[in-house]
């Protein structure tokens, strides 16, 4: 009687046991899978990473070396036809001064500065016929007024010879650096045969060095002078643009996702503004472009290309981006929180500034940042305001005009000397992304810094 | 509803309402929580709320410092008077209310801040401390009355949140009596706390209902028994019954107070 039952449950449980050994394989192997395509695919998005700063940066590095040529030049008092500089007489007024420095300044511009170009290599090669336009031809434009610049600054030049590392033209660049099939057809060639020749012989002589671009960084875009287009004025502009960001769409954002999440009270209107600011953050960037363009500078008759609108923009497009981010760090500020302040006392403003916002602060400050970041990665809205239009100076106001970093890589991508500027717009990129892992280190110090602090 | 009022608090002189509930009636949108609740507690006693959970204690505990108000959809009905005034009044300001009817919570929740700026938290925002120094006495004495100033006094600037749950509950007291209240609301404030530190807050209740009107929820029928002067029953979002702790514990008047007591549900 006892020992059947027992005998049966016996066999029942290792039925039973058998039957957990094969589940568990399976389910083993089933995690096994799992695993896999995890470590695969984070090997893919990890893979996609390298690729891409690796292609960038085998493009873009070499823009930050440049060709430029080594010569005496000789400030030659035969081409450079000026009186002596002005000075300063005992009691002359200061306009007067100035009127004769403008003249004298006048006199400057005049001169044939190309020509000193010229005859600094002829002077290599004395035994060569060569022709002006093919020596001036190394050169990149804005050379010429480099050595007038020069000469303004120290007058005591005249007449004296100096050894001067002059930067090479665009085309001589990518000739000497191998960027294009010498084998082509004269008619296909961007520079004449006897400048080709002439660039490789100084390349022999010893007289090319590859330098620093300092241009690159110092200089705005240049259209006539393409070897001396920098970055600069982008980046400027950027900086202006990052700032009217950071003081438009951080506040506003964060002062309005404090009053939707801690003050609004629940309505059906506060739903229908919380779902529209979610759609906010889906609409397209060049739609932003467009209101833009409509409100700021059709409505408020701000002008043009100006980093300011463009930072109006940019803030409209962050806008919902820095409120989602920030109602995520005050919703996971837990009540008791709250509930401890009010039940002191405090009022509600008391209970959200003094307690809920501090711990939310990290999370506020990482969303900003990196809705700020994004934004000024963008390019569309920008097109739409005109920052898309040649601007050959460093912008000195957010109001000036200006390009930014993005649109200066749609720029230079889209530039006509394909050769030169493809390895410029891959330096533009490694200059926009350092610029955005900056900011973006920014918020990981912020975050880490601000955590610490209580836990 | 209300049984006998006759009991024997602290004092000498006779015994004084500190708050009255009057016909109190609590909803959350449609549900109506509490169903017409007439309670008073007198100066100086300790009074207990126990009841099965989900009867509204706490709902009614709340409704004394208008902690309600927090909540979405909550809404009071009925008259609730501090010292004879109606605290629902338009010129009794909700912040004045909180200074003198102190809340602790279930869960020890000090301000994520350091243990000096806990207490004095309320002294600031109330503006009750002329200077530095009386801010230091006012910090030193409040932890003294909450047991903790020789447990913190080396390590006032070090967070709250670093002390042990027990420790955390004592900061919340002595942050709550930092601003000198007349009454204190503790929402079952040993429900998280381990047997040692629940032994060292009763004791801590029981000094000071000498100074301070004090109610507290409670699920432990033992606890109510060991701090209370008086126990009130709720069930189901009503008064059953209110009397000297141990009339309510020897002598039962309601049948469902004698079943929750037995243990017979809840
Ligand atoms: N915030 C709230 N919103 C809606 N209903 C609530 C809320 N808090 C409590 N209630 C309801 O009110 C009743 C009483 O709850 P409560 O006061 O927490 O009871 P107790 O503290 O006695 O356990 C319960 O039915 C509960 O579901
Ligand atoms: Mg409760």
């Amino acid at each position: 009687m006892n020992k059947q039952p027992l005998s049966s449950g016996l066999s029942e449980r290792d039925m039973v046991r058998s039957r957990l050994a094969k589940t568990l394989r399976r389910r083993h192997a089933r995690e096994r899978r799992f695993r896999l395509a995890g470590v695969v695919s984070v090997g893919l998005a990890l893979a996609c990473v390298l690729l891409l700063f690796g292609s960038i940066l085998q493009r873009g590095l070499p823009a930050f070396w440049q060709s430029s040529i080594q010569l005496p030049i000789y400030f030659d008092p035969e081409i450079i036809r000026v009186d002596a500089a002005p000075q300063p007489l005992p009691d002359e007024p200061p306009v007067e001064f100035q009127r004769r420095q403008l003249e004298w300044q006048g006199q400057l511009a005049r001169s044939n500065w190309q020509r000193l170009l010229t005859l600094g290599v002829q002077q290599l090669y004395p035994e060569q016929q060569i022709q002006p336009r093919h020596a001036q031809a190394l050169f990149t434009r804005a050379v010429q007024h480099q050595l007038r610049e020069m000469f303004a600054a120290d007058p005591g030049l005249l007449g004296q010879t100096l050894e001067l590392s002059l930067l090479a033209d665009a085309n001589v660049d990518v000739w000497l650096r191998g960027k294009i099939d010498r084998s082509l057809p004269d008619a296909q060639q961007q520079l004449a045969a006897p400048v080709r020749a002439l660039a490789d012989q100084l390349q022999a002589d010893g007289h090319i060095k590859l330098k620093f671009a300092s241009a690159l960084f110092g200089n705005a875009d240049s259209r006539s002078s393409p070897a001396s287009a920098g970055l600069l004025g982008a980046f400027v502009g950027s900086l202006y643009m990052l700032a009217v960001v950071l003081l438009v769409a951080v506040p506003v954002g964060v002062g309005a996702a404090i009053y939707l999440e801690e003050f609004a009270p629940k309505s059906r209107w506060i739903d229908l503004i919380e779902v529209n600011i979610n759609n906010l953050a889906a609409v397209p960037s060049i739609v932003f472009g467009l209101l833009g363009a409509a409100l700021f500078i059709n409505w408020f008759r701000l002008p043009m290309s100006a980093p300011l609108v463009g930072g109006l923009v940019l803030s409209l497009m962050a806008l919902p981006t820095v409120i989602i981010a920030t109602r995520a760090a005050l919703q996971a500020v837990p009540g008791t929180i709250r509930q401890a302040a009010l039940a002191m006392g405090a009022s509600r403003t008391q209970a959200v500034f003094h307690h809920v916002l501090p711990l939310a602060l990290p999370g506020v400050l990482t969303g900003a940042i990196l809705a700020v970041a994004q934004s000024l990665g963008e390019t569309a809205p920008l097109l739409l305001i005109g920052m898309n239009a040649f601007v050959a100076n460093v912008p000195a106001s957010p109001l000036d005009q200006s390009s930014a970093l993005s649109v200066q890589i749609f720029l230079w991508q889209g530039h006509e000397l394909r050769n030169f500027f493809e390895a410029r717009t891959a330096a533009a990129i490694i200059v926009l992304l350092s610029l955005m892992i900056s900011l973006n280190a920014v918020a990981i110090y912020l975050r880490k810094r601000l955590e610490n602090k209580w836990s | 509803m209300n049984t006998t009022q006759n009991t024997q608090p602290a004092g000498l002189q006779a015994p004084r309402a500190k708050m009255q509930a009057q016909d109190v009636r609590v909803f959350y949108g449609e549900h109506q929580a509490i169903k017409g609740i007439d309670l008073e507690l007198m100066e100086n006693e300790v009074i207990a709320f126990i009841g099965p959970s989900g009867c509204g204690k706490s709902t009614f505990l709340r409704s004394f410092n208008r902690m309600n108000d927090t909540i979405e959809g909550c809404r009071l009905e009925g008259r609730i008077l501090l010292d004879g005034e109606d605290i629902h009044a338009a010129d009794m300001d909700v912040v004045m209310l909180r200074a003198r009817v102190g809340m602790v919570f279930q869960k020890p929740n000090p301000f994520p801040k350091s243990i000096y700026d806990n207490v004095a938290y309320g002294p600031r925002i109330h503006g009750l401390a002329r200077g530095r120094g009386d801010l230091d006495d006012r910090v030193e004495d409040s932890l003294r009355r909450a047991g903790l100033w020789d447990e913190v006094k080396d390590r006032l600037h070090a967070p709250g949140t670093g002390l042990s749950g027990g420790q955390q509950q004592r900061l919340c007291i002595a942050r709550a009596i930092a601003v000198s209240p007349e009454v204190i609301l503790m929402d079952e404030p040993c429900s998280a706390l381990d047997p040692i530190a629940t032994a060292k807050v009763e004791e801590l209740i029981a000094e000071l209902s000498q100074q301070y009107t004090i109610a507290i929820v409670t699920h432990s029928m033992q606890q109510a028994a060991r701090v209370s002067d008086r126990t009130a029953y709720f069930h189901l979002g009503e008064l059953i019954e209110v009397n000297a702790t141990d009339k309510v514990f020897t002598h039962p008047q309601n049948a469902l107070t004698e079943a929750y007591i037995t243990g017979r549900f809840g």
